[in-house]
């Protein structure tokens, strides 16, 4: 929903310094720092040994794979299937 | 030591505020939740203001382990609403501010079904204001929407009690059931502010359309009252798990694809709702104690994440996730306070809902509701994809907009410091919380297990997200609507009411064509005599008269000869 404002929102100055995460290479560096996270928490199975709550979550990286697959899921069904059902013009109550 | 309903303090406290001025309304609107937190404290277990009306017996402050928690929260959430708000001028949406919650607190404390339906009602009216209180036509359409279903709810609650008074004689407000058909009444009722699937619609279309103050007190009572309710009156109920299990993923997949982020937040807290709903429906004590703490932290960082969207609305007028992106540059303080909501909402460690989230599902796997136990863990990673990174990473991250609205008011930061630092505290020393939870607590969260699990967990969907980011899969941010059950009013319903009426217009308007042709005719005929040209209205000569009068005697005369007479 956007309000009326009186003001307007101040925009960027042309000669802004661009920070650290404008720099492209610096988000693929955060990305790496990611995936080398996710292969430590899984490597972690080994030597902690998960106390399982069911018969199936004790085996080695359910819940990453839960995690990642799930997650994947979600977005591509929404996506596809959802918005593809839902989705129309923004003004379309308004008559 | 004085035995006073809180709720009731509040919502008497609301009066003076529209005659108080400056900084005194400030003082006076903080102290009113400091007087009720004390209150309450104070107040030891037990039913204390028992009224007599009508036969039956109206407890207005029943005092036990179960109300204590919800009425501490909802204290808590209207102390950190009054700070976030008062930089308002308009007075309604204090005043409506503080008797919403009074309701809601007062709800909270009654013993009887009947003191319930009053209070009930008054959180709906009271609510409205704070969306009216935006002065736009759609928050305008919005609020009568949500009247009518938020008082439907109270008129189904009044008809629910009823049978069950006729049914068991009794009006107190205990366990409940679904045995009778008063129960499911009123479980309806609960089920509408609960927001249960396909009754759950009003939500996403109010709470966006609320002032940005507004929406975060609107986000912490009406449903978490329904959850209290429902723990009240429906615990161990089984059928409450499928509605909580559906709650907790369908709502995920609309907030993937919504563009207003705060309706996805609403989509989100709908979630959470589920998982709470889940924990009655399982109805043992560890499930019990965690829809109760669930509801507890729950209130806090929903208000948190509504509070940073709130923050970037009142400074840039939207919330669209088009419009927004890169204002992490001169809004730090509302992105760390955002970030620290969105990792509570996630359940990360040493944030506030881990400690509440994870009890809800242990008790799962511990009853073997194992199917049950894996929706929970989906949408588990779906409330860390959507309100964990998609809130944040879109407003503040993302594509820059160039946009570089002020950082958001004092007040408003402090609220937001506030509430980040509760959901670090109960994340971190969650005994405090335990200690105020219905039943005794024998649960650790903290066991290398329950943390490698959900670290797990998180981080993988945190990468799916960064890959599906990367790939461009990601679906891109539409500026769209997104029907769901509100399509049913907004559109079926409105046509086929347009058409009704159309249809009974026409058969109507024949209806008093005809009649007014009829009609019609008649004035004709009647002017036709009676009109200034028509015979009966002409004046008549005296001597016709004489001669008319004549001719009638005459043939009465010859009648009479006749003999007829």
């Amino acid at each position: 929903m956007t309000d009326h404002h009186e003001t307007e929102v101040p925009m960027a100055a042309p000669d802004e310094a661009p920070r650290w995460l404008d720099r492209k290479a610096n988000v693929t560096k955060v990305a790496w720092a990611l995936y080398i996270v996710c292969a430590v928490v899984i490597l972690l199975d080994f030597p902690i040994h998960r106390h399982a709550d069911t018969s199936f979550d004790g085996n080695f990286g359910f819940y990453g794979a839960y995690g990642f697959i799930g997650s994947v899921m979600l977005v591509l069904v929404a996506k596809n299937i959802l918005r593809r059902i839902v989705k129309r013009p923004e003004d379309y109550y308004d008559d | 030591m004085i035995e006073f309903p809180p709720g009731l303090l509040l919502i008497l406290g609301a009066l003076p505020v529209p005659f108080l001025r400056g900084p005194l309304r400030g003082i006076w609107m903080l102290a009113l939740p400091v007087a009720a937190f004390a209150l309450l404290y104070s107040l030891p277990d037990g039913n204390h203001f028992p009224i007599s009306a009508f036969g039956q017996e109206l407890e207005l402050l029943r005092v036990d382990a179960l109300s204590r928690v919800f009425g501490y929260v909802f204290i808590i959430a209207i102390f950190l609403g009054v700070i976030y708000s008062l930089h308002v001028r308009a007075v309604e949406e204090h005043v409506s501010g503080l008797i919403y919650a009074g309701a809601a607190i007062g709800a909270v404390f009654v013993g009887d079904l009947v003191s319930l339906f009053v209070y009930w009602e008054l959180t709906a009216i009271a609510s409205v204001f704070l969306i009216l209180a935006r002065r736009t036509p759609e928050a305008l359409a919005a609020s009568m929407r949500y009247l009518i279903i938020q008082v439907g709810s109270g008129v189904l609650l009044l008809a629910g009690l009823i049978v069950r008074w006729h049914e068991t004689g009794s009006i107190e407000f205990g366990h409940i059931g679904i045995d009778g058909a008063g129960g499911v009444l009123i479980l309806l009722a609960f089920g509408i502010k609960a927001a249960f699937p396909l009754l759950h619609n009003w939500l996403q279309d109010a709470y966006p359309q609320a002032t940005p103050t507004g929406t975060v007190l609107l986000s912490a009572f009406t449903t978490k009252l329904a959850i209290y309710a429902l723990a009240r009156g429906y615990a161990g109920t089984e059928e409450l798990i499928w509605i909580g299990v559906t709650m907790t993923a369908f709502p995920i997949f609309f907030a993937v694809i919504e563009n207003d982020l705060r309706k996805v937040l609403a989509y989100s807290l709908n979630n959470q709702l589920g998982f709470m709903v889940v924990g009655v429906g399982i109805g043992t004590e560890l499930a019990l104690n965690g829809a109760a703490a669930h509801a507890f932290t729950h209130i806090i960082y929903k208000s948190l994440l509504f509070m940073s969207m709130g923050a970037v609305l009142h400074r840039t007028g939207t919330v669209l996730a088009t419009e927004l992106g890169g204002l992490y540059k001169s809004m730090p303080f509302t992105t760390v306070f955002c970030i620290i909501g969105g990792a509570s909402i996630s359940a990360f460690p040493l944030f506030s809902g881990f400690v509440s989230k994870s009890m809800i599902l242990s008790a799962a796997a511990h009853e073997e509701y194992y199917f049950t136990w894996l929706v929970l863990l989906f949408a588990s990673a779906g409330v860390f994809h959507h309100s964990g990174i998609k809130i944040p990473f879109f407003a503040f991250f993302a594509h820059d907009s160039g946009k570089r609205p002020k950082e958001a008011p004092l007040n408003m930061l402090i609220a937001m410091g506030l509430a980040s630092i509760l959901c670090i505290g109960i994340g971190v020393w969650p005994s405090a919380l335990y200690a105020i939870l219905p039943f005794d607590v024998d649960f650790r969260p903290y066991t290398d297990s329950h943390v490698l699990a959900q670290v797990q967990l998180l981080f993988f969907s945190a990468l799916a997200f960064t890959v599906l980011i990367r790939t461009g899969l990601y679906p891109p941010e539409l500026r769209c609507t997104n029907l769901d059950t509100d399509w049913l009013y907004r559109r079926l319903g409105r046509r086929l009411l347009v058409r009704i009426t159309s249809a009974a217009g026409a058969v109507q308007a024949r209806f008093y064509g005809a009649l007014n042709r009829r009609g019609q005719r008649f004035l004709l005929q009647l002017y036709r005599h009676h009109g200034p040209q028509g015979v009966l209205a002409r004046t008549w000569p005296t001597g016709s008269m004489v001669l008319w009068v004549a001719l009638l005697l005459f043939a009465y005369l010859f009648l009479y000869f006749l003999d007829i007479f």
